[in-house]
């Protein structure tokens, strides 16, 4: 399914986070949002969930207005860099969550909802964890049922919000190939979020450079690269450059150091 | 844990002995000499007076009175405190810092202010006095205006402990909810209840203890007709101002019955909030 932001602009009190951002995310796509914090990137991908909203401009599915349309009615999967696990449930139960919330109508019997669960376990390799609390689960495998909880619902768009930021460097290196791949095996459409140039490259098919609430470029990793288009993007390229030439020495986060600076400027 | 093998952070054995040694006095002369006293006198007499002085339609009519105004106080503000918490700690708009002060002020004013500020509003002669006669209704000086003055003096107990538990959790699990596709309810029922069940609970009891405790607001809007408008701590006074004192403090034991049994709940809840942070705990550095 495809997304289409609409000249979105959105203002905080004292603070104009996104300047009539407009962007086509196509269908199977797998795009990344890259900027600095305070870019406006997280604010642009609450709205397309529909948990903040706009103040001008529209948001589309498939080029059905979306704008004022309920977060819960959206069939969106939304992946929180804290995975924001229900804390008092197993990971069962936080994986079934969407289903079992579904009007009586529409919900899959128990033995469905069962099966459906055991396939997500599968799935995110999490086969005989099931019955554990959110609390029993390293960082990457929380992050891995969060993901399994939003595709219970079979949601038509992925948006995931920094959601390897909290992990160590060997487990984000790990999850985002494996995303990759899970994405490419099942066909879904995902907006995600970083800050981490690294991670973007890598992952996306394109990616969207923003800045003060601006989109400065779009594009695939290697056009981003062979022709920055503003000096922001140079910048920040050079910065990751930089970053890449460390990433041999084991001081990996001695690393973000340049990038971090080049971000700042 | 370990502070008294700390020779950094610790006083020397006079100082510790002599601190100790005032604060079980001050506890002793504040708290626990009172409260032996209260038993001692209701016993005075006997077990047979005591229970004369409970087994008395007055007595008892206080009691249910008392437990009467609890248990429309109690829910009432279980309901108005989740609500209050819920939409300080869950939205922003204007006037928040404004409904968190008017949230606090049943524990700035004073009680008697409480009760007088309802004789103003429902009195014979206060705004809404005439028109409740017309209509034959009764507030003041009858159980109405005793339960909204039990109300009004125990808003604050459930709001004040959930607001800092729910504003540090945040809205991540809610809003996950919503993507999911659970209408506001169910993420009420499903997720955040679950989340805040024991400061809730915890609240509930100290609001309750309150409850059946409050004295100056009743006091004001009673009336202190016998059998009809007396809750107990009323009960105790007009007992104890006629100088029957095996029957004050007999009613007076009761009382603090009531509030053994609440103190021994809350610590129950205490318990058992704090078992479940400390499977939590180990949980997580079981994990690491």
């Amino acid at each position: 399914m495809s997304v289409s932001i609409q000249a979105v602009d959105k203002q905080f009190v004292g603070f104009h986070a996104l300047h009539g951002v407009s962007l086509e995310v196509p269908s199977g796509g797998l795009v990344a949002l890259l900027g600095p914090s305070g870019c406006g990137k997280t604010t642009l991908l609450r709205i397309v969930a529909g948990l903040d909203r706009a103040d001008r401009g529209r948001v589309l599915f498939d080029g059905e207005d979306m704008t004022a349309v309920h977060a819960r009615d959206r069939r969106i999967g939304f992946v929180f860099q804290h995975y924001a696990l229900f804390k008092h449930m197993t990971v069962r139960d936080n994986i079934a969550f969407g289903l079992t919330v579904k009007p009586r109508r529409e919900r899959p019997t128990r033995a469905a909802i069962a099966a459906r669960v055991d396939e997500l376990l599968g799935l995110v390799q999490l086969e005989g964890l099931g019955g554990r609390y959110p609390v029993q689960l390293s960082g990457g495998q929380r992050q891995r049922v969060a993901l399994a909880r939003a595709l219970a619902v079979e949601p038509r768009v992925l948006l995931l919000d920094e959601p390897f930021g909290a992990l160590d460097a060997r487990v984000r290196k790990e999850l985002r190939r494996w995303l990759r791949e899970l994405h490419d095996s099942l066909h879904f459409t995902s907006l995600f979020v970083t800050h981490d140039l690294d991670e973007a490259l890598e992952v996306a098919d394109q990616v969207v450079v923003m800045n003060a609430g601006r989109i400065e470029q779009q594009g695939t990793p290697e056009a981003l690269c062979a022709d920055p288009a503003t000096p922001f993007v140079r910048d920040f390229l050079d910065g990751a450059a930089l970053a890449a030439d460390r990433v041999a020495s084991p001081a990996r986060v001695a690393a973000t150091g340049p990038l971090r600076l080049a971000l700042s400027m | 844990m370990s502070a008294a093998s700390n020779p950094v952070i610790t006083e020397t054995r006079g100082v510790r002995v002599l601190l100790i040694a005032l604060a079980c006095l001050f506890l002793g002369v504040v708290l626990v000499l009172p409260l032996a006293v209260v038993v001692g006198e209701a016993l005075a007499k006997g077990l047979g007076a005591w229970w004369a002085a409970i087994d008395e339609p007055n007595a008892l009519a206080a009691l249910r009175l008392t437990l009467t105004a609890a248990a429309i106080a109690v829910p009432a503000n279980l309901v108005f405190g989740v609500c209050a918490a819920w939409a300080v700690a869950k939205f922003e708009f204007k006037g928040k810092q404004l409904l968190i002060t008017l949230i606090d002020l049943p524990f700035a004013v004073s009680p008697v202010i409480a009760g007088l500020i309802y004789v103003l509003l429902f009195g014979a002669h206060g705004w809404f006095g005439p028109a409740l006669a017309a209509h034959d209704l009764k507030v003041i000086f009858a159980v109405p205006g005793i339960v909204l003055a039990t109300v009004f003096v125990t808003f604050p107990f459930v709001a004040r402990e959930l607001i800092p538990v729910m504003q540090a959790q945040g809205s991540d699990e809610e809003e996950v909810a919503a993507t999911l596709g659970a209408s506001g309810w169910q993420t009420f029922w499903r997720v955040t209840l679950p989340n805040i069940k024991w400061a809730l609970l915890y609240g509930v009891i100290l609001c309750n203890a309150r409850a059946m405790g409050e004295f100056g607001a009743v006091s004001v809007v009673s009336g202190h007709i016998r059998g009809l408008t007396n809750t107990l701590p009323l009960h105790v006074e007009i007992l104890y101002n006629e100088y029957n004192f095996v029957a004050a403090f007999a009613t007076a034991s009761l009382l603090m019955l009531l509030a053994l049994i609440t103190l021994v709940l809350k610590s129950l809840v205490e318990a058992r909030a704090a078992a479940a942070a400390r499977a939590a705990h180990k949980a997580r550095e079981h994990n690491s």
